[in-house]
């Protein structure tokens, strides 16, 4: 089949909403943005509670809260299997191979990019706020709830940067995932099985809404940026 | 708690404001002393301000009085039971990113006033401190003068005992300067004790009841401001008000 060829295919099949292609959408949605919105309730206060208090290790906890950043997917997905294989730990869940477990890595992966990041933007805003907080009698656990909220639209800038990772990765989802048509295909982990098997108007019409989301994500991230300076100046 | 603003501008009616002792107070950074020993009594009406040149300790004074800061050595303390509710606008007002009513909110939510009460008390404020049409503008890109005004505001929510000013104005242009002055003598009115720095004379001139006048990190002289204005005694004193140029 001749790539010109493949591409109008995979236009079309766009243009007609193919059902197999918009359920393999879906799933990559559904499984990336759950990921996010956990590591999130997870992330943000762990980001805040290292900004505020000051503990032994922090330092230690920085660095690999930073390092983690960088954690290869297949890494990620290696551990979340090796949790939840039937040998390992947490086996009787009977979650691996599941759309559950998915998650469970992308969360592993995402955390602790929010982590890192809201913990820097929180202790640049404590450093400007501190006074002022003591001065209100505030103690550094109400302090956090101030601080979350002051620094929304630089969380949400991170949130973004958070689900680019997820809904873009692909080793993490392969190794727990199975890439099981139906059950737990990705647009990602779909991809790399329609080229393999060299059906590329499938594969390149998954590419084309993967890069449509990566552009969407960075426009808001973008968008999210002007707002902060004309609201804060 | 419903009559939190009233009762409070009662009782600090009729009660003098709380008096503020510093004992042998010292403040040292990396084993260099940048203040004291310290000791007075400010339990006169007030307004106290706090004059000095560049470096002298003025804003260390007032960040130990607050409380922001420990002293390294001698103690601070009030007359009256416990610690008076305080609060302290700073030469920067430090705004949350948030609508100028929801800074004010905020300070009542902290101290735990009900969520009834806040929201009223919040535009009784910003009407008194003229800044009823910013209610919903964003805190941050209020102009300076503003800014200082909603501090104050969020300062006056919080019916303070005791307000600390460190150099309120000087970043402001005569009309804002004009605002915040008459700001100070309202507190001042319904009972609140003031201790506030200044680099200006003048103002000092227009606001002072007493001087608190500091030079190289010790008070040189503690007086009524007429006499100090008029009679200084130290040396040092008498040169800042001769516009020398004072270390």
């Amino acid at each position: 089949m001749e790539n010109n060829n493949a591409f109008e295919v995979a236009l079309s099949l766009l243009l007609n909403l193919d059902a197999s292609l918009f359920q393999i959408v879906a799933l990559s949605l559904q499984v990336s943005i759950l990921a996010v919105l956990i590591a999130a309730v997870l992330g943000f206060p762990l980001g805040a509670a290292v900004a505020l208090w000051r503990f032994p290790g922090r330092g230690g906890l920085i660095v690999v809260l930073n390092a983690l950043m960088g954690l290869p997917p297949v890494v990620a997905g290696l551990m979340v299997y090796l949790l939840l294989s039937r040998a390992g730990p947490l086996g009787d869940w009977g979650l691996l191979f599941t759309p559950s477990a998915m998650i469970v890595a992308q969360v592993v992966l995402v955390l602790p990019i929010l982590a890192a990041l809201s913990r820097q933007k929180v202790e640049e805003l404590l450093g400007e706020y501190r006074e002022q907080f003591v001065s209100l009698g505030m103690s550094r656990l109400r302090m956090m709830p101030t601080l979350l909220w002051d620094a929304r639209f630089a969380l949400l800038t991170i949130l973004l940067a958070g689900f680019g990772r997820a809904s873009a990765e692909v080793g993490a989802v392969m190794m727990v995932g199975g890439n099981i048509e139906g059950v737990t295909r990705v647009m990602t982990t779909s991809i790399v099985l329609e080229t393999g098997k060299g059906n590329l108007p499938l594969a390149l019409g998954l590419g084309i809404v993967l890069l449509t989301l990566v552009m969407l994500v960075n426009a808001g991230v973008y968008w999210v940026g002007e707002l902060t300076r004309r609201r804060t100046g | 708690m419903t009559s939190f603003n009233a009762s409070l501008q009662a009782s600090s009616a009729l009660l003098p404001p709380p008096a503020l002792c510093f004992d042998g107070v010292t403040f040292s950074h990396e084993d260099k002393q940048l203040l004291g020993p310290c000791s007075f009594n400010l339990d006169g009406t007030g307004p106290t301000l706090v004059m000095g040149p560049n470096g002298a300790g003025k804003s260390l004074l007032l960040r130990l009085a607050h409380g922001l800061l420990a002293p390294t050595q001698g103690r601070v303390a009030w007359s009256g039971e416990g610690r008076p509710r305080q609060a302290m606008v700073f030469q920067q007002p430090v705004l949350l990113r948030r609508s100028a009513v929801a800074n004010l909110t905020h300070a009542l939510a902290v101290n735990n006033v009900p969520r009834r009460t806040r929201v009223k008390l919040a535009y009784d404020a910003l009407e008194r401190f003229g800044l009823s049409a910013s209610a919903h503008t964003p805190a941050r890109v209020l102009s300076g003068g503003e800014q200082q005004r909603l501090a104050l505001a969020r300062a006056w929510v919080l019916s303070p005992q005791v307000l600390f000013l460190d150099e309120p104005t000087s970043a402001l242009d005569p009309a804002a300067i004009k605002a915040v002055e008459a700001a100070v003598r309202e507190f001042h009115q319904r009972g609140t004790r003031i201790v506030m720095t200044t680099h200006d004379l003048h103002q000092a001139r227009r606001l002072a009841g007493d001087v608190l006048f500091l030079s190289g990190g010790k008070v040189r002289e503690h007086t009524a401001a007429e006499a100090f204005f008029d009679r200084p005694v130290s040396r040092e004193a008498q040169a800042y008000i001769a516009g020398e140029l004072v270390e």
